[in-house]
């Protein structure tokens, strides 16, 4: 069968990976209060990358349309370059041949980067399990949000996107009542 | 020697370089390439002397999984292949079955179905509209095709639940019926429509940028379309008049008064015309089938292939009987094969069902639309600009998840 | 009414074929309405060529195979070519056998036929004679085996509940 391997467990990205210049200084008043700043910029401007696969780009088309409208929550434009863009939305069901592509997009993306498997095929491949789909694309690159659905509606693109700016933000994914 | 300062060196025709061709990748990932398509371009200069257009980026493998499933959970799988217009997909699929089982489909369910059918047509020209544009610089008319194409989802969704993947279609009908209150919004959307279509020709049609974009660009005769193998409004933009919803009506499509539009030219600009009548014309069948839906059932009343109505399961033992059999292990066909194809915004969608008397199918090959006319994609891109190849790309209208399924 | 019946060609076509391919022509049948001829590998393109030039059968559909593992040849390779001007329908069928199965290619005739049989190649393994460019299309070029036949294995991994062990089910494992 194919000569690829396939990474086996997801890791993590952002604050968790480890050390930057920035955090290595520790959580004193005045880096805490910084790395807030940079977080809510980076959280407020994430431009995804233009990477549609199948049936759940078509939704994400709809979320950048004018009912829905992404460009409220930041996502002013989708950059065709992925050295451009903050944010990989993994739309679509994976098949075998786009494997090493997937993964050669993910490297060119600079730091920091963040993933959605939109849709239950990028998730975990939906309902083909089969010879042809990658089963999720957390074996080849590492996901911070999974939105299920199939596809999901743009309002769920839009929630999940909500969320990823909280997981950025530092702040809990899900915020109870008080 | 020394070499000499390039601004000494001669010029004029007989003193060119030596060049040679440039391979160039427009990989999978590109802005322009209506899905994962990989085209491999060999270019001299600007100009492109031959491409290989490289799929199977998107390959699913839906074949292998319809032999697996039961003909009535292979309807769910059919939604998925030409997502951009998944009610055509689906009636494709439960025709190729209907045709091997010999079931009749009633009256209503076939409005139904056409109604259905033309609203994904309308819906899938318009994200066409909206993209092809958005290729060629027209930012706006991305945002004009989604104020339209969220009115045909929102209605989808009315009826089936889901936005896109509706699966409205059984073997021998329709799923369900239509809700109350359906007919009023269908009737909203049917009027609101034809001053939308003239919002957005007046910003195409006679616009200068766009017939140069467009006009004389990625012309094929009808000989050659007809060689290639080209289908649907690429095929009637060469002049070649054949939509198999004349020429082979399925669902009553005879008794719906509608023209199809034939172009002349063979051009890209053609092409956009096609598509801009057949989405008026939609709108036509969509008016007649709402003033003339009959009454009746939406399914057909065979047991052995619909499910009963959920009332007769209290009073009947037979209706639980049929019930049970049907959802656990569906029904059989009879041995053989058979070709069923409807006319899906691309072009010819077939169904080629081989049956071996079980309750899945043996083999269920599906032609393509998009495959037959990505095929042309090397002929036709000999000669021209970069850009007029993603004019080109464009216009073919492929998607690449009925191209690989 | 068989409202799919417009697409029979006139009965009187299976008899020319038959007159003039003699044992080309094995076998043919009507089943629901579409007309199917079983030729010989041998007289397949001589066939084609006659469709096409005297009987007006221009535009190719598609071109594909069966897998029978049971049957002795194997596979059924079937093309579907259609007259736009008559508006009818002809299906030609062939038979190949294993080890090594092919049949003759008919991109010569139908030049639609190209990538078609290029995806039966790249699914069943079946050979087409004279084609100009057999090369894989939808799976990648490296890939081993051909998906669409009965004996080969199609699941991607089992799917694991949360009641079972995961030693010895890694989803590595499986993919080899």
């Amino acid at each position: 069968m194919g000569e690829l391997k396939l990474r086996p467990v997801p890791f993590q990205t952002g604050r968790a990976a480890g050390p930057t210049p920035l955090n290595a200084l520790g959580d004193n008043v005045l880096t805490t209060t910084l790395d807030k700043v940079i977080n809510w910029g980076r959280a407020s401007a994430i431009w995804p990358a233009l990477f549609g696969l199948a049936c759940c780009a078509i939704e994400m088309m709809g979320a950048v349309g004018p009912r829905q409208d992404i460009s409220r929550f930041g996502s002013e434009l989708f950059r065709a370059s992925p050295r451009q863009s903050d944010l990989l939305i993994v739309s679509g069901r994976v098949a075998i041949k786009m494997v090493p592509v997937i993964r050669q997009v993910y490297d060119q993306m600079p730091e920091p980067k963040w993933v959605i498997a939109m849709g239950a095929c990028a998730s975990s491949a939906g309902m083909f399990n089969n010879y042809a789909i990658v089963q999720s694309v957390d074996k080849i690159i590492p996901v911070d949000i999974y939105l299920p659905g199939c596809p999901p509606r743009p309002e769920a693109l839009l929630d999940a996107v909500i969320k990823l700016q909280r997981k950025i933000r530092g702040e809990p994914l899900v915020q109870r009542p008080a | 020697m020394v070499k000499t300062d390039i601004a000494q060196e001669p010029i004029g025709p007989e003193h060119e370089p030596e060049t040679e061709w440039m391979e160039l990748n427009m990989g999978p990932h590109h802005p322009s390439t209506h899905g994962v398509l990989r085209v491999r371009l060999k270019l001299d200069g600007e100009i492109v002397r031959d491409a290989d257009a490289d799929i199977g980026y998107l390959h699913t493998g839906f074949e292998k999984s319809f032999e697996d499933k039961t003909y009535t959970q292979g309807i769910t799988f059919s939604d998925r292949m030409d997502y951009l217009a998944p009610p055509i997909n689906n009636v494709g699929f439960v025709s190729a079955v209907e045709k091997l089982i010999g079931v009749e489909v009633p009256p209503r369910a076939q409005v139904i179905r056409v109604i259905m059918m033309e609203l994904a047509r309308v819906a899938s020209h318009e994200l066409w509209l909206g993209t092809t544009g958005l290729d060629l610089g027209v930012y706006s008319g991305f945002f004009y095709a989604w104020r339209d194409r969220d009115l045909a989802l929102d209605l989808n969704e009315a009826y089936s639940g889901v936005r896109m993947m509706t699966s409205f279609t059984r073997v021998g009908g329709v799923a369900w019926d239509l809700p109350d209150g359906w007919l009023d919004q269908l009737q909203r959307f049917i009027d609101v429509m034809p001053g939308r279509l003239d919002d957005f020709e007046s910003m195409l049609t006679d616009n200068p940028i766009w017939h140069q974009r467009l006009e004389g660009v990625g012309v094929i005769s009808a000989a050659e379309a007809i060689d290639a193998g080209v289908t649907g409004p690429v095929l009637r933009a060469s002049g070649v008049n054949y939509d198999v919803r004349k020429a082979f009506p399925y669902c009553g499509y005879e008794n719906y008064d509608f023209e199809v539009p034939v172009g002349t030219n063979g051009d890209c600009y053609d092409r956009y015309r096609m598509r801009v009548a057949e989405m008026r014309q939609s709108l036509r069948i969509l008016q007649q089938a709402v003033d003339n839906l009959p009454s009746g059932p939406w399914i057909t009343g065979d047991r052995k292939v619909a499910l009963p109505p959920r009332s007769e399961l209290s009073k009947s033992m037979e209706a639980v009987i049929h019930q049970f059999r049907l959802v656990s292990e569906g029904f059989k066909g009879p041995v053989g094969d058979v070709y069923a194809f409807v006319e899906s915004p691309r072009g010819e969608l077939g169904f080629y069902l081989v049956s071996d008397g079980t309750n899945k199918p043996y083999r269920m090959k599906v032609r393509p639309p998009s495959f037959c006319n990505l095929q042309a994609l090397k002929k036709l891109v000999q000669g021209v600009l970069v850009a007029d190849v993603i004019a080109i790309m464009g216009s073919l209208d492929f998607i690449l998840g009925d191209c690989d399924r | 009414m068989n409202r799919w019946s417009s697409a029979l060609p006139d009965d009187a076509l299976v008899q020319r074929i038959g007159d003039r391919f003699g044992a080309g022509l094995q076998e043919s049948s009507d089943f629901r309405g579409d007309l199917s001829v079983v030729l010989e590998p041998g007289a397949l393109v001589e066939v084609a060529r006659y469709l096409k030039s005297e009987e007006g059968f221009d535009y190719l559909l598609y071109a594909t195979a069966v897998d029978w593992p049971a049957r002795e040849p194997r596979f059924t390779v079937v093309w579907e070519v259609r007259s736009l001007a008559n508006k009818t329908r002809i299906r030609i069928k062939t038979t190949a056998g294993m080890p090594d199965p092919h049949v003759p290619s008919l991109t010569s005739v139908w030049p639609a036929s190209d990538w078609h049989e290029r995806e039966t190649w790249d699914l069943f393994g079946i050979t087409f004679d004279g084609h100009p460019d057999l090369r894989r299309i939808l799976m990648p070029q490296s890939w081993e085996g051909f998906p669409l036949r009965k004996d080969y294995v199609s699941f991607g991994e089992p799917v694991i509940f949360s009641d079972q062990k995961l030693e010895g089910l890694e989803p590595d494992a499986i993919r080899g």
